[in-house]
């Protein structure tokens, strides 16, 4: 058993290590960490709503969407630590207004939900930037190169870790297990169903604006179309659901080689990643069914046995 | 719960390593060392998938590979010492995500380190990629790009060249011929507008409003649609019920197809139908089922430039299918431009770009083409299909366009 | 007023025939299936292929597309979605499960298309006659699809309700872990359920293809739609598919006639949202 502290003292070192790496690594190297880090950070906090009230959200590129936009709005109207403040306030507002009208859906409604809430925030933003503000594309002439955005996506990583494990340790970490297992039975123990499904949800969705937030600078140009990809929350879903979404580190260890996969991907099957990428998924689902932390633990016990 | 954690950061540490070895190693076998010079590598990111592939299938990559073919062919890319080197390609697929290309390009520059760097397809990525090829010294020729904001553009990164015009271009030749028509008393002051809500469509309308206001016309109806709609029943009935006899849509090939196809079902002929992107394909009067005498759009040929014909039929016979209307001969004009620069000042990135900017070139587009402030202006606005081409028009006709024909026939 | 009631009713026809095949796959079969679109494309592209190189007649390539698609979906049912209903231990995990799969399954045909067909857009024309409904005048393809969804799904609600098959399915769909019980073959039922999904697909993308430009990449578009008739109208409904669909073609026409074109689809998901929250099994689900 390894106490908490040698796993600090050694999370750290990891940090870090990365946290230097742009100074060492190629620009390309920097933009695959930044790409990396962006979506641990969202996978984690997908996780940390989704995994313990077993909802599949699909609204994970309505939050990062709004984060960016924000960005692109307000950039040159107010200092920068100012408009990350703004994208993380709005994400928190819409996430209760969201969270308090759909939390009693349940399974595929909440999915189809969430998705439809992602399509008609995009066609809200649209509508409103031809008919009202008469802009579509918006630039964004931010000082920030690509390790400068690492290093913020990096740090909000590490917070974000921070809280989920926080949360795990906790009281509402324990009510999370029972409400996972049951919630019937949480309901009863005295358990605030709905309170804690709201908490996990604006946190969660605050993350993932932030994210949103911090990453627009790397584009320039900013239109409903670039940051509205629906690619972004299925890409968020699958890290996460295939290093387990119940576990801290289960959407780290999705996230991190799925990326490295689809880089490796694109890089060398340029013309047929979408195949290769559909077969995989179809293999994750037979061999892996709970993520690649179950697997490891299942056939560990079986080695053991 | 420590047990697990150790036993995760173990095993993330491993993969990581795993996956980052493998990584570079296949990524190592696709990089090219740039010393050895028995070949000139160029790069590019396209969207081969996603919602962008259709515009860059059309007009982007068909040039590109049809350009490295040719060059190939003839024995490589000549150098000023007169020797040549072949071109060895590396391309990738952006799938039509913002980060994904930036990332693309980044590899291309450090990662693969090629010689030259062919830009992307659309308005909005050439403008996600401009502050990196800058950064890295690359001339970046954005060929399928339309902005008002070229200049500015040129300014902050000297290293761009604009080669599609901007909006308010394409407005302003269209308004000439549409107060030459008021003046002849062919179409009353009436217009009726919709544009697809995206970067394109809102870029074009903007400038279109001020533009045909100020010459007098009454925009009766002005709407945008989303670029998801398929059904335009409705939007063309309204359209038809403004009494407008001018109708101008700044749309998409898929709606731009299917406000072809709508129109002829409703019996739906203004006398002037100017359309978006797709009318300038030379599928289009095949989509719309039978003649599309006298549909507008942007861009169009000159009929009697030989230079064009003859790029018209080697890209028919290369590709397989003919080069669209408008944007295709821009894009294959600045390959042309660069082939030409490189067999005069070498591979250095800022003599290219010192070149490109002040030199004259021979292209498909004329004996004498060259850049004004990095920007291509020799661009053909307005065009209109004649007698199953689709040519180049003005109000009067002349310097490599003909007159328009209005008003436009009823379909057939 | 009326033009729009007619119009909107043809839009409509073209979703409640996309969403149809969907309802019965997800309702009976349980499969939630996100590659449904791209089943819809890959019969797009068919028909196109065999209209412009064989010059077979878009109807008459029913004939052959429609079978192709059942024999198809049959096999994608028994070799991908056999194996998940027979580990998943309850109906959520099924779901997750066939989820995932399709999702893989949708990038499978999309690239494979890709890869055939590459990444441009495709149309043709046919049947874009003009065609006079009450005074309006609507094109004739779309018109088909319309009457070909009332005819389907009026034949799917007489087989369903009237036949002793339909008894089967439907029993299936409402007690799949109890239906064995009575002898019932729930895995041939869920596998024929599926690929009559997989049919309608084949001639929901017939239809289709003759009058929208499509791309091998566009088929979210109409998973998404076809998802949210399905949802609309309660899963596993035929004629909660239809009212649902024909209200969604209603709701975009008046929308785009007397509010702003540009908020059809804003609109679409508003009702879609709100109906969700107010009756969360669909119009004609049963909770």
């Amino acid at each position: 058993m390894m106490k908490t502290s040698h796993g600090f003292a050694l999370a750290g070192i990891a940090i870090i290590l990365l946290a230097i790496a742009p100074l060492i690594v190629s620009d390309y190297w920097t933009g695959v960490l930044l790409g990396m880090t962006g979506y641990v950070t969202l996978a984690t906090a997908w996780a940390l709503f989704s995994g313990p009230t077993r909802y599949i959200s699909l609204a994970t590129v309505a939050f990062f969407g709004v984060g960016a936009y924000t960005v692109a709005v307000l950039n040159e109207a107010l200092p920068y630590p100012l408009v990350l403040i703004c994208a993380a306030g709005i994400g928190m507002v819409m996430a209760l207004v969201v969270g308090l009208s759909t939390l009693r859906l349940a399974g595929v409604y909440f999915v189809i939900f969430t998705f439809g809430l992602a399509e008609l925030v995009r066609q809200t933003v649209s509508w409103w930037e031809v008919n009202v503000t008469y802009t579509m594309g918006r630039y964004v002439f931010l000082p920030f190169e690509g390790r400068h955005i690492y290093w913020q996506l990096l740090a909000l990583a590490v917070v974000t870790f921070l809280i989920a494990w926080t949360i795990g340790r906790s009281r509402i970490g324990l009510a999370l297990k029972a409400l996972g297992d049951d919630e019937t039975v949480a309901a009863h123990a005295g358990v605030d169903v709905t309170r804690i499904k709201l908490l996990l949800f604006v946190i969660s969705s605050t993350i993932i604006t932030l994210v949103g937030a911090i990453q627009a600078p790397r584009w320039t140009y900013i239109e409903p179309s670039i940051v509205f990809n629906p690619t972004v929350s299925f890409m968020t879903l699958i890290m996460a659901l295939l290093g387990g979404a119940m576990r801290l580190w289960g959407p780290l260890v999705g996230a991190v080689p799925l990326f490295l996969l689809f880089e490796w991907l694109s890089v060398s099957f340029p013309d047929h990643f979408s195949i290769i990428l559909g077969l995989l998924f179809i293999l994750i689902v037979f061999v892996m069914p709970n993520g690649v932390l179950a697997k490891i633990e299942d056939l560990r016990k079986r080695g053991r046995a | 719960m420590n047990k697990t954690l150790f036993e995760a950061a173990r095993l993330t540490r491993r993969q990581t390593a795993c996956a980052l070895a493998a990584l570079a190693i296949a990524v190592g076998a696709h990089g090219v060392a740039a010393q050895d010079r028995d070949k000139v590598t160029i790069g590019y990111a396209i969207s081969k998938s996603g919602p962008n592939a259709g515009g860059a299938d059309m007009t982007v990559t068909p040039n590109y590979e049809l350009w490295v073919q040719e060059v190939n062919a003839a024995g490589g890319l000549t150098l000023p010492d007169g020797s040549q080197l072949p071109i060895e390609v590396i391309a990738y697929d952006d799938r039509s995500s913002a980060e994904e290309v930036v990332r693309a390009v980044e590899r291309l520059a450090t990662q693969d380190e090629v010689d030259i760097i062919l830009p992307p397809w659309g308005t909005g990525f050439n403008l996600a990629v401009a502050p990196l090829m800058a950064k890295f010294g690359y001339p970046h020729l954005a060929g399928a790009a339309v902005t008002d904001k070229a200049s500015d553009f040129v300014e902050r990164w000297d290293t761009s060249f604009w080669f599609m015009g901007g909006s308010v271009d394409y407005v302003s030749a269209f308004t000439d011929i549409l107060v030459a028509e008021r003046e002849a008393g062919r179409i009353n002051d009436k217009i009726a507008m919709i544009s697809v809500a995206d970067g394109f469509g809102i870029d074009l309308v903007k400038a279109a409003r001020p533009s045909f206001e100020a010459a007098g016309f009454d925009i009766t109806y002005d709407k945008s649609f989303p670029p998801e709609t398929s059904d335009f029943a409705t939007i063309l009935n309204e359209a038809a019920n403004s009494e407008a006899d001018t109708f101008v849509a700044f749309t998409y090939p898929p709606h731009t197809f299917a406000l072809t196809k709508q129109a002829k079902v409703a019996s739906y002929s203004p006398p002037v139908f100017y359309l978006g992107v797709g009318a300038g394909f030379p599928v289009y009067p095949g989509i719309a089922g039978g003649s599309v005498e006298g549909v507008m759009s942007l861009g169009g040929i000159d009929p009697d430039n030989e230079l064009n014909s003859a790029y018209r039929a080697k890209h028919e016979e290369i590709v397989g299918r003919a080069p669209d209307y408008w944007g295709s001969v821009l894009i294959y004009a600045s390959l042309q431009m660069l082939e030409q620069t490189i067999e005069r000042v070498g591979l250095d990135k800022s003599a290219i770009a010192d070149e490109l900017s002040t030199g004259t070139f021979s292209t498909v587009l004329g004996e004498e083409t060259r850049l004004e402030n990095n920007q291509l202006r020799a661009i053909n606005w307005v065009g209109q299909w004649q007698d199953g081409q689709f040519v180049a028009v003005s109000a009067e006709g002349g310097g490599g366009t003909v007159a328009a024909e209005l008003p436009k026939p009823d379909w057939e | 007023m009326l033009e729009h009631v007619v119009n909107g009713l043809v839009l409509g026809g073209t979703y409640a025939l996309v969403a149809m095949g969907l309802t019965i796959q997800y309702g009976i079969a349980r499969i939630m299936n996100l590659g449904f679109g791209d089943m819809i494309i890959a019969a797009c592209f068919a028909t196109y292929v065999l209209s412009t190189t064989l010059s077979i007649n878009p109807i008459v390539s029913l004939l052959i597309i429609v079978p192709a698609g059942y024999a198809v979906s049959d096999v994608i049912y028994r070799v991908l979605m056999k194996p998940l209903v027979d580990r998943a231990p309850d109906d959520g995990a099924l779901e997750v499960d066939s989820i995932l799969v399709t999702f893989g399954l949708l990038f499978v045909i999309q690239g494979v298309l890709l890869a055939i067909f590459g990444g441009g857009y495709t149309s043709y024309s046919f049947l874009n006659t003009p065609v006079n409904v009450l005074g309006t005048v609507v094109a004739g393809n779309r018109l088909l699809a319309l009457v070909l969804s009332l005819l389907i799904g009026g034949a799917l609600v007489v087989i369903l309700f009237r036949s002793r098959w339909g008894m089967i399915l439907r029993a299936v769909a409402l007690a799949p872990h109890s239906a064995p019980l009575f002898g019932i073959d729930t895995d041939r039922a869920a596998r024929t359920a599926f690929a009559i999904g997989g049919a309608m697909a084949a001639t929901g993308g017939v239809v289709v293809s003759m009058f929208q430009t499509f791309t091998a990449t566009a088929g979210v578009v109409f998973t998404m739609k076809a998802l949210i008739v399905v949802i609309l109208g309660g899963k596993g409904s035929v004629p909660g598919a239809i009212v649902a669909g024909l209200l969604l073609g209603l709701v975009e026409t008046f929308v785009a006639a007397y509010v702003d074109p540009g908020l059809t689809l804003a609109a679409v998901y508003t009702v879609f949202l709100v109906l969700l929250l107010v009756r969360p099994n669909g119009l004609f689900g049963k909770a």
